[in-house]
């Protein structure tokens, strides 16, 4: 048995011991246990040092809104800073750590930061350190950091798996104590589905911690999640809720923790209250606790958390402490009632265990250096008087812990009857009920802000080291109102969000302003009510699986072709395919090359697709396209441009007519589902009355590009009898539904994104794979090839295709020399606004060619043109580079880019500017048709 | 925040997207001019405080646009419905 154990008692298992580690000491507590109470049965009251002063500091409550005994746990990767010892459950082998000490706890060097108080006081950081500015990130900060800083981060990736949830149920009851046990068997007796949620391991909540038998009973159709925290609540009944699955285990391979959504169209808010500690001096010392807790750690723990206390209060409830002291052979050297009458209530209970009471007296101050080993009484006639203890149990009354009827910006209303804030408001379908509603809390209270005059510092919020000084000082300087106030001092903004410190706080600055506390009014909460790792809301959405990955159809062969893939939004792509000894530039030139003057394939099934059918199909793209479309005739494809309704460009395609009501539209990869979208804005709100329907084929067909000189040869190998695809039969820009390979349905259309002879062949997804072996097996005697997106875009930039660069959502028509399409016969989206004067205006940065004057170096895209000898400023700049590669086949670098005045300026020399990575050449402005401008090889 | 699809249930926010103000009206003059109606249809909306009419699209459902009442101010959804 340890020293603080008590022989019998509490809900811990005495025959299952467990060892852990503190600071590298080891320990034995119990099943049961939370590394808090393990730590004071084995005498251990000092648990860390404060945030910014480096003072000792122990354990004050039982529960999530301790904001003193804040520890590291576990170890290496798993480790995980500013967690609470006094929620943490003790397993087997559990390691933690103290923080913010320097070199150890005993002994902090840096609670000279004590002696330097007034460099630390409210706003420090915006009037100390202000000077040099360059200081601040250099030398400032790091030091600060070193010495104010939180726990250390485990600095590796998490180990731990995390997962997510939805649950529906009728009634949601947050908090497990008795008023949350009798709302949950109330509401499921009307035979809903009802949840029933606890941020600790066991139901029963403050009844545990008193010793109190209730009714634990529940019906079947009541869900239990214990150690499941509701941490937020948000529109349309749905709240975030937080399950830690194994935390309390030493070692599991199961997820850590669980986010759950619960959508619930009712909740009961049964989360208790949370007690307010005293404001007098020195009570941040180890052996200060809330009473209450006192009360939990005998209780429910068997621990005796100190041999002789003082127990102060200003209200009936705390005189439970009393016995419970008795009980665990604590000695009580003093009652401190701070009202001035002291109820008969606490009288009987306080004469039945021989306390002597003093009335109408505060605690002026806690004695000891690292631990209590005294207080110091301020009697109603001023003098003071020391009484001897290790323990001082206060109670300044309790907070019904109303942060979630906040959450959705209900104000939280001041009750003066119990001298605490009650919930205002409440989100829909909430109800309050039991000490969260204000019931059955702070009988008789008579409020007490401050205790007693100490000097010694008197702290509001623990965590963050706010005093009483720091709160007055902040009214002095004008930081008058409470969201002042909270920002100037930093009260309640540490990890416990200040929920022991923040009415203790407003009713301080209240009094200094001479002003009540409805009057001063109080801040609201937001989610979470507890810290949640970013892990759970991250879930299984992580490294790889952050995003769905869509391989496309031909992915196996890609990949039996030493394929090098690249993601394109969701989509795994073949990039490039090298040969050995090829890096991506060689493979890349080669495979445009092969193209040229042969024959490759490409796989572009990622482009969207989408199938349009209805009387009305042809009306409907004259709508959502530029040009026209009725007199397009069936077997043929068209390039059709889309702006939105703003009139800038959205997305380019083409448009395949395969029967008079029947057409096949492909969309870039980037903008499928935007287009999608687009076209069900345009039929289902704009032109309704439209006989058409569409659906999106992506997935559906998997689509290859065969270009080059030979690609007709090889194709014709593949196509069933008795199609025909010579160039008069099947010219550029037919299409067809045909078959090949002996019966497999196809589509063909001969589209060229390369520049040259080329097609487009699309089968049944499931086909993909083989018809690229099939295509590879044709072509074998043309030395065809596969070809990624690098020689893609290569190949575009020589064509001068505007791509995503240039379809940037910042380009027109006419900046992309594309105004031609833009007909005048017709209504279609963005019309008027693309006739704006700023957007004709030929001054726009427009579509353009560069090569580099010296004929070798590389342009890059992102670069700046400004005139040669313009200075290198922003109101010289005349647009940027788009896109640039190295052509190989016309061996120089080649860009694209938008120029001001671009197309009349042909022949110009202009400065291609790249100060980020030092690159700064001339370069001769050119058609942005690089390559065959006249589209004769198209036609071939 | 949820909404009660008329085709497929009450659903989460992470199944639709937001488009906007669902009472303007795209002029019918077939837009050769850039006018002033221009204009308000595309740049010009109310911020109002209260009840809202605006256009929501089931992107991760059916593929409907709906037209959904919320107060802006509550993000209560008053009612949700076919355009």
């Amino acid at each position: 048995m340890t020293a603080r154990r008590l022989p019998t008692g509490g809900l811990i298992d005495r025959s299952k011991p467990l060892g852990f580690t503190f600071d590298g000491k080891s320990y034995q507590g119990y099943a049961g246990d939370t590394l808090a109470s393990a730590l004071l049965a084995n005498n251990v009251k000092l648990i860390g040092r404060s945030f910014k002063y480096h003072r000792p500091r122990g354990i004050l409550s039982a529960g999530s809104e301790e904001p003193n005994a804040i520890v590291e746990l576990r170890d290496g990767a798993y480790r995980e800073p500013n967690t609470r010892a006094t929620t943490a459950e003790l397993f087997d082998g559990l390691t933690a750590a103290s923080q913010n000490r320097f070199p150890n706890l005993k002994y902090d060097l840096l609670s000279i930061n004590s002696a330097l108080a007034p460099l630390f006081a409210a706003g420090f950081y915006y009037k100390t350190f202000m000077w040099p500015a360059a200081f601040w990130e250099k030398l400032y900060e790091p030091i600060i950091r070193r010495a104010a800083g939180l726990g250390r981060n485990a600095g590796m990736p998490d180990p731990d798996s995390y997962e997510k949830s939805t649950e529906f149920c009728d009634v949601l009851v947050i908090g497990g104590g008795e008023s949350g046990l009798d709302a949950a068997r109330e509401a499921a007796r009307a035979g809903g589905r009802v949840i029933l949620c606890d941020e600790t391991a066991a139901l029963g909540g403050q009844s545990l911690s008193d010793g109190k038998t209730i009714d634990m009973t529940l019906p079947e159709n009541v869900t239990v999640l214990t150690r499941t925290t509701v941490f937020g609540v948000y529109d349309g009944g749905t709240y975030g809720a937080l399950t830690r699955l194994t935390d309390h285990l030493q070692v599991s391979s199961a997820p850590r923790q669980r986010l759950v959504k619960i959508i619930a169209p009712q909740s009961v808010l049964a989360s208790g209250a949370i007690e307010r500690p005293l404001v007098f001096g020195n009570n941040d010392l180890p052996g200060v606790m809330l009473a209450g807790a006192v009360r939990a750690y005998i209780h429910r723990y068997g621990v005796a958390p100190g041999t002789r206390a003082v127990l102060a209060l200003n209200h009936d409830e705390a005189a439970s402490t009393i016995p419970a002291l008795t009980a665990a052979g604590i000695n009580i050297t003093g009652i401190i009632d701070s009202r001035t009458k002291t109820s008969d209530h606490l009288k009987t209970i306080a004469f039945a265990a021989s306390a002597p009471i003093f009335t109408n007296a505060t605690l002026n101050r806690a004695l000891g250096k690292l631990a209590v080993s005294g207080a110091e009484i301020m009697l109603r006639d001023g003098a003071t008087i020391t009484l001897p203890c290790d323990l001082i149990a206060m109670s300044g009354g309790w907070n019904p812990a109303l942060h979630l009827t906040s959450h959705l910006d209900g104000k939280p209303a001041w009750s003066e009857g119990i001298a605490a804030f009650i919930p205002g408001e409440l989100p829909p379908g909430m109800r309050v009920v039991g000490a969260a509603a204000g019931e059955g809390i702070n009988a008789n209270i008579q409020p007490l802000w401050q205790s007693g005059k100490s000097s010694a510092k008197a702290f509001v919020d623990f965590q963050n080291d706010v005093t009483t000084t720091d709160i007055k000082l902040a009214k002095q300087e004008g930081f008058a109102s409470v969201e002042h106030l909270k920002r100037y001092t930093t009260l309640g903004m540490a990890t416990d969000q200040g929920k022991t410190a923040n009415v203790n706080g407003l009713a301080l600055l209240a009094q200094a302003k001479g002003k009540t506390i409805s009057q001063t009014g109080t801040t609201r909460f937001r989610p979470p009510y507890t810290p949640v790792p970013i892990g759970a809301l991250a879930g299984a959405h992580r490294g790889q699986h952050f995003k769905p990955k869509r391989l496309t159809p031909t992915h196996d062969f890609a990949t039996a072709q030493n394929a090098v893939f690249i993601e394109t939004g969701l989509w795994l792509r073949a990039q490039y395919f090298p040969k050995p000894g090829e890096g991506w530039r060689e493979a890349a030139n080669r495979e445009v090359n092969t193209v040229r003057n042969h024959v490759g394939i490409c796989d572009v099934t990622t482009l969207g697709k989408i199938d349009i059918q209805g009387r009305d199909a042809a009306k409907f793209l004259e709508c959502v396209y530029t040009n026209s479309w009725t007199n397009l005739p069936i077997g043929r494809a068209r390039y059709g441009l889309m702006l939105r309704e703003d009139g800038f460009v959205m997305d380019d395609g083409t448009c395949a007519r395969l029967s008079d009501h029947h057409f096949v539209m492909t969309t870039t990869t980037a903008n499928a589902a935007k287009v999608m979208q687009h076209l069900e804005f345009c039929h289902q709100i704009l032109w309704p009355e439209l006989d058409v329907s569409f659906i999106s084929v992506t997935d559906q067909w998997a689509q290859i590009a065969i270009a080059g000189p030979q690609s007709r040869d090889v194709l014709a190998k593949l196509i069933d009898a008795p199609f025909d695809v010579s160039n008069a039969a099947f010219p550029y820009m037919a299409a067809a539904q045909l078959t090949i390979c002996n019966g497999t349905p196809a589509r063909l259309f001969r589209l060229s994104f390369s520049g040259e002879l080329a097609y487009e062949l699309a089968v049944p997804a499931r086909f993909g794979n083989a018809l690229a072996q099939a295509l590879t097996e044709a072509g074998a005697e043309y030395n065809i090839t596969p070809y990624g997106t690098e020689a893609l875009g290569i190949m575009r930039i020589e064509k001068g295709h505007p791509a995503g660069p240039e379809l940037n959502g910042q380009t027109t028509a006419h900046d992309l020399g594309l105004a031609k399409l833009l007909s005048k016969k017709k209504d279609f989206i963005g019309r008027a606004l693309s006739a704006r004067p700023a957007l004709i205006d030929t001054a726009r940065p427009t579509l353009v060619g560069l090569k580099p004057i010296d004929g070798v170096t590389l342009l890059r895209a992102g670069s700046h043109l400004l005139p040669p000898d313009a200075a290198p400023t922003a109101a010289n700049d005349q647009g940027h580079v788009t896109s640039a590669a190295y052509s190989p086949t016309l061996g120089h670098p080649i860009a694209l880019a938008l120029l001001c005045n671009g197309p009349s300026r042909l022949g110009d020399t202009i400065r291609v500017y790249d100060p980020i990575r030092n690159g700064d050449t001339l370069a001769e402005v050119v058609a942005p048709v690089f390559y065959d401008p006249s589209g004769s090889r198209l036609n071939a | 925040m949820r909404i009660n699809c008329p085709h497929c249930g009450p659903r989460g926010l992470e199944e639709f997207l937001y488009h906007g103000d669902a009472t303007v009206k795209r002029p019918a003059d077939g837009g050769a001019v850039p006018s002033k109606e221009w204009t308000d249809y595309v740049y010009l909306r109310e911020n109002a405080n209260g009840p809202h009419q605006e256009l929501w699209y089931h992107s991760a459902g059916c593929h409907a646009w709906l037209t959904v009442t919320r107060d802006l101010s509550t993000h209560e959804i008053l009612s949700v419905q076919s355009p």
